[in-house]
């Protein structure tokens, strides 16, 4: 959100809104190569997934008794498809464990063709969609961090300033009401936006990175045992499916985020760069 | 003023739909699109050409002296999985087997100055090398055993390389899609290049868990090499062959699975 050039107020019609430039062009640039890189890695993760659709915590497979398992069995009434965690197990038939692809009889496979790179299974293919991009992400993440602190992007507009931190509470209570700030608190993130970046700049994203480093036999031997600081290599799969689930999380309200603020505005400011500050009048009888 | 309520609801719910509608459409464009993609030759060998780059920065980072990690024995699971082929129903196996291996000997030839056979006797003789390690198979699942064995490097000094070979191919007994009728050879095969070659937990394994290697694990021989995924492990080993190239070995790319499509370098 960077405030480099605000139109002088002389210039601008009373009525018109405000306009800023909000994010410059790297940030968009990344942003875009993010959504692609985080899309396909995490469904061909998924298809790789179901060559193996259980997760354990440790060094190594207690195959009896994985933390959480998918599969399909047979009952009375035909296969159900179904989610196992910790000993529970729900029926999920239709997305989980048994589903359908278009044209074909149900399957038993963990993820659904919708949801994995390529649509059938096919693991060594979905190995080579997901390495190649696993590349792209992790240098354009790299150039990413680099430039969030030598711009100084990470300072001036992702750390929240004590008094942001202090008004925490009514952040809160705006989003639970789905009220998005206006004016010039329009102009920088909120507090809530600041932390759940930051959370995901420097907590999901390299989690997601070193975790699937950890799977890697050869990255293992960098320093002998090191895949231990994650509880082992199991234990490394399950954070990196965990930490895939958070981001999916998080981009799921990003983007909720993103049509309650206003789909067009939003998107153009990741697009073009300039953000139409909304103010607090304009927005009366404009909103449904 | 209901009329232009309802008009403006109705416009808000076709957006609605038009939105839901071309955010279904992209999706399935985008899953087709992709589908296609991995149909297309040049689009996957773009796609595969990202393992040189991983396995170059892979030697890089952790050269041939780092070691794989160890375990200790309370760490060894009870069984120890066995995947892909679990009892090879090859004729020359069969009669290896039912004779308890005695009669096995590993040929190892190729672009060497001296070839040569071992027995299992012979292997055993030689000095050995045990290890406790964690097998991980690139489904996702990671199993911990201790094998013991003798070091490659050294039996690859007994043949003496020549210097235009590059890649140590096992030759095993499993042939992949039963007998071949078709002549189409399908018995498993694997290369490694020398730098895992003489990495010193690289080695042909003839015990597990302190008890002589189980048929389901690959006996009477298998390979052990440590910074790589499974189905880089060698089981049931007929021949080493030393060779300059792979490309004219059966689909050329390396290994049985790496001719279905995975990748040559497992370290990942």
């Amino acid at each position: 959100m960077d405030i480099e050039a605000t139109l002088p107020p002389a210039t601008v019609d009373a009525r018109a809104q405000r306009r800023i430039y909000r994010h410059r062009l790297p940030v968009r640039l990344m942003h875009w190569i993010n959504v692609v890189c985080l899309t396909i890695l995490l469904m061909s993760g998924l298809n790789i997934f179901n060559a193996h659709p259980a997760l354990y915590w440790g060094q190594e497979s207690t195959f009896a008794a994985p933390w959480i398992s998918f599969g399909a069995r047979n009952t009375p009434t035909g296969p159900i498809g179904y989610t196992r965690i910790a000993g529970h197990e729900f029926d999920t038939t239709g997305v989980l464990g048994l589903s359908t692809a278009p044209g074909s009889e149900p399957t038993a496979r963990a993820f659904p063709w919708w949801a994995t790179i390529p649509g059938g299974q096919w693991l060594a293919m979905a190995r080579h969609w997901h390495f190649f991009f696993a590349w792209i992400f992790v240098v354009n993440g790299a150039i990413y961090l680099l430039y969030t602190i030598f711009s100084r992007h990470l300072r001036r507009d992702l750390v929240p300033t004590r008094a942001e931190l202090r008004n925490i509470g009514r952040s809160i209570v705006d989003h639970v009401k789905l009220k998005h700030p206006t004016g010039d608190a329009a102009t920088r993130y909120n507090v809530l936006q600041s932390l759940t970046y930051l959370i995901v700049i420097f907590g999901l994203l390299p989690l997601v990175v070193i975790a699937g480093l950890a799977m890697s036999p050869r990255l293992d031997t960098v320093f002998t045992g090191w895949v231990e600081l994650l509880g082992g290599r199991q234990s490394a799969r399950t954070l990196h499916f965990l930490a895939a689930f958070g981001l999916l999380l998080f981009v799921v309200v990003h983007v909720a985020e993103v049509f309650i603020a206003g789909v067009w505005n939003e998107m153009r400011s990741m697009i073009t760069g300039w953000y139409a500050v909304p103010e607090a009048d304009a927005r009366k009888g404009a909103r449904p | 003023m209901k009329t232009t309520f309802t008009l403006m609801r109705a416009r808000q719910r076709d957006r609605r739909h038009l939105l839901r509608g071309a955010v279904a459409a992209a999706g399935s464009a985008m899953l087709a699109g992709c589908d296609r993609l991995s149909q297309n030759e040049s689009f996957v060998e773009t796609l595969k050409s990202a393992q040189h780059l991983s396995r170059a920065a892979h030697k890089i980072v952790a050269p041939r002296p780092a070691m794989a990690q160890e375990f200790s024995a309370g760490d060894v699971a009870q069984t120890f999985r066995g995947n892909g082929t679990l009892n090879p129903g090859d004729p020359d196996y069969v009669a290896l087997r039912d004779a308890g291996f005695a009669t096995y000997k590993l040929s190892v030839g190729g672009l060497v100055a001296r070839p040569a056979e071992f027995t299992l006797e012979q292997l055993r003789a030689m000095p050995s090398r045990t290890q406790i390690t964690r097998h991980d198979c690139v489904e996702g699942w990671s199993c911990i055993g201790k094998w013991k064995g003798v070091q490659l490097g050294p039996i690859l000094d007994l043949v003496e390389p020549n210097p235009d070979a590059k890649f140590v191919v096992f030759r095993c007994f499993d042939s992949m899609e039963g007998p071949s009728l078709d002549g189409r050879d399908s018995r498993y095969y694997e290369s490694i290049d020398f730098d895992d070659a003489y990495h010193a937990q690289t080695i042909l394994a003839y015990e597990l868990n302190d008890k002589p290697l189980p048929i389901v694990n690959g006996a009477p021989l298998r390979c052990r090499v440590e910074r790589q995924l499974g189905y880089k492990q060698a089981k049931y080993i007929r021949a080493i062959e030393l060779v300059e190239s792979f490309a004219a070995i059966r689909g050329g790319k390396g290994g049985y699975w790496e001719d279905e499509g995975y990748e040559w370098y497992g370290g990942i």
